[in-house]
């Protein structure tokens, strides 16, 4: 059996997740990582995306995050999330609307830097409306 | 002297105005509990923030930190935000934080420095309009909502911000009421640009961080955040300060109503048995004339 670790999700809202688990998948800015016991410490920025929580004996939880930091020790990992929510809570018009906020923002930008950012930030939304459409 | 029906009267008015302030107080105990939930679930992510900031800022030399943390360098335009409740009836609680905005504004306009006020919530923009109505550059009414969300903060912070990033400003202060506990709120001031951060505690993990993409970037990113986490916290202990002053105002209303019925109620009395009394007089003596 593998190691398990804390891993902790909290939005500023609540603290969503704290418990045990053997390995959590999070959406880093640099690219999707797996985080297991004794992972190197390590700070990461977190995109919009999925994170999946395995538990022992291999339970899966998933939940939606936008944005956010991860702070990995060894021991453990704080997930420090813009606002999270479980995928079977989602409210699929909620993630509509942030999209449509974020096209405003897109066609409203004034300067390269700030529409860049904005379409990044809207690319990543509207991979994840995608990701989860079909579920 | 009021007559009977006068007296009446006016104690039926002061039980109907009872009732109004009872309910009022049970109402702010129920909302009060609620606000206090929310501050309490809030603490976590202000906690973790703090580790986490105090591990990044470390590793970053004064020269690097951005702009957020480390000022313009100059001292010359105060921005201070007042945050205040949207509604009157709670006892001292918005006058209290309107006399700290007006001493630490008073105290810095003597020390010849140039003064903006954003107001959150009505109350305040109501008592500091007069004396410094000119000053007040923007104001923010939460009344339409109902639970403070983290985005009503953000929204805040993300105004603050822009004006940081506009040269609008060299220091900004945040002035909201502490809860300590339902009796006792605290008007407390709190800068909060430039940030100051919190120290490493002796037995953090001391373990070297690798960073992605570098820590740089991370902090520049965690900054906003923890600006908007801070003005969070306000709005939340503002929320649950301002139902423990309301319950308190309340409660003494409905006490000080109470008494002024018993009062009203033995004049009412002393009335009735003198009217009698009189009444009893004027038979008796008709009947002895005869």
């Amino acid at each position: 059996m593998a190691k398990t670790f804390t891993f902790e999700l909290v939005s500023p809202e609540r603290l969503l997740l704290s418990e045990e688990v053997e390995q959590v998948v999070i959406p880093g800015t640099e690219g999707e990582m797996t985080v297991m016991a004794e992972h190197a410490p390590v700070m990461t920025g977190i995109k919009p995306g999925v994170i999946t929580v395995v538990r022992a004996g291999s339970e899966r939880e998933q939940f939606v995050v936008f944005g956010g930091f991860a702070d990995i020790t060894p021991d453990g990992c704080r997930l420090l999330a813009e606002s999270a929510t479980r995928v079977k809570e989602l409210d699929r018009a909620d993630l509509a609307r942030r999209i449509e906020e974020v096209r405003a923002e897109v066609q409203g930008a004034r300067d390269h830097e700030t529409r860049t950012k904005a379409e990044e930030f809207l690319g990543q939304l509207t991979t994840l409306e995608g990701a989860l459409l079909p579920a | 002297m009021p007559s009977l029906k006068d007296l009446r009267n006016r104690i039926a008015s002061v039980k109907a105005t009872q009732k109004i302030t009872k309910a009022m107080q049970m109402v702010a105990a129920a909302k009060l509990r609620r606000a206090q939930e929310a501050a309490e679930a809030a603490r976590p992510y202000a906690e973790r923030m703090d580790a986490v900031l105090a591990n990044v800022s470390a590793s970053i030399s004064g020269a690097d930190a951005p702009p957020l943390m480390a000022g313009t360098g100059k001292d010359d335009v105060h921005l201070v935000v007042v945050c205040t409740a949207d509604r009157g009836l709670a006892g001292s609680f918005n006058s209290q934080i309107a006399r700290l905005a007006r001493e630490h504004i008073r105290k810095l306009q003597a020390n010849g420095r140039q003064v903006k006020i954003i107001t959150v919530g009505k109350k305040g923009y109501d008592l500091l309009r007069r004396d410094f109505g000119k000053l007040v550059i923007d104001r923010i009414e939460l009344r339409e909502v109902k639970q403070i969300g983290f985005a009503n903060a953000d929204a805040i912070a993300k105004k603050v911000i822009g004006l940081f990033e506009a040269g609008e400003f060299d220091v900004c202060t945040l002035i909201y009421s502490r809860f300590k506990s339902v009796i006792s709120q605290i008007p407390t001031e709190q800068q909060i640009i430039p940030a100051a951060v919190p120290q490493a505690e002796g037995e953090s993990t001391g373990a070297i961080y690798e960073y992605e993409p570098d820590a740089g970037a991370i902090l520049a990113d965690l900054i906003p955040r923890n600006i908007a986490v801070q003005i969070f916290r306000a709005l939340l202990e503002n929320a649950a300060g301002e139902m423990g002053a309301k319950m308190t105002a309340m409660d003494n209303a409905t006490r000080n109503a109470g008494e002024m019925i018993n009062k009203l109620t033995i004049t009412y009395n002393r009335q009735r048995q003198a009217q009698i009394t009189k009444e009893l007089i004027e038979i008796i003596s008709g009947a002895e004339a005869l």
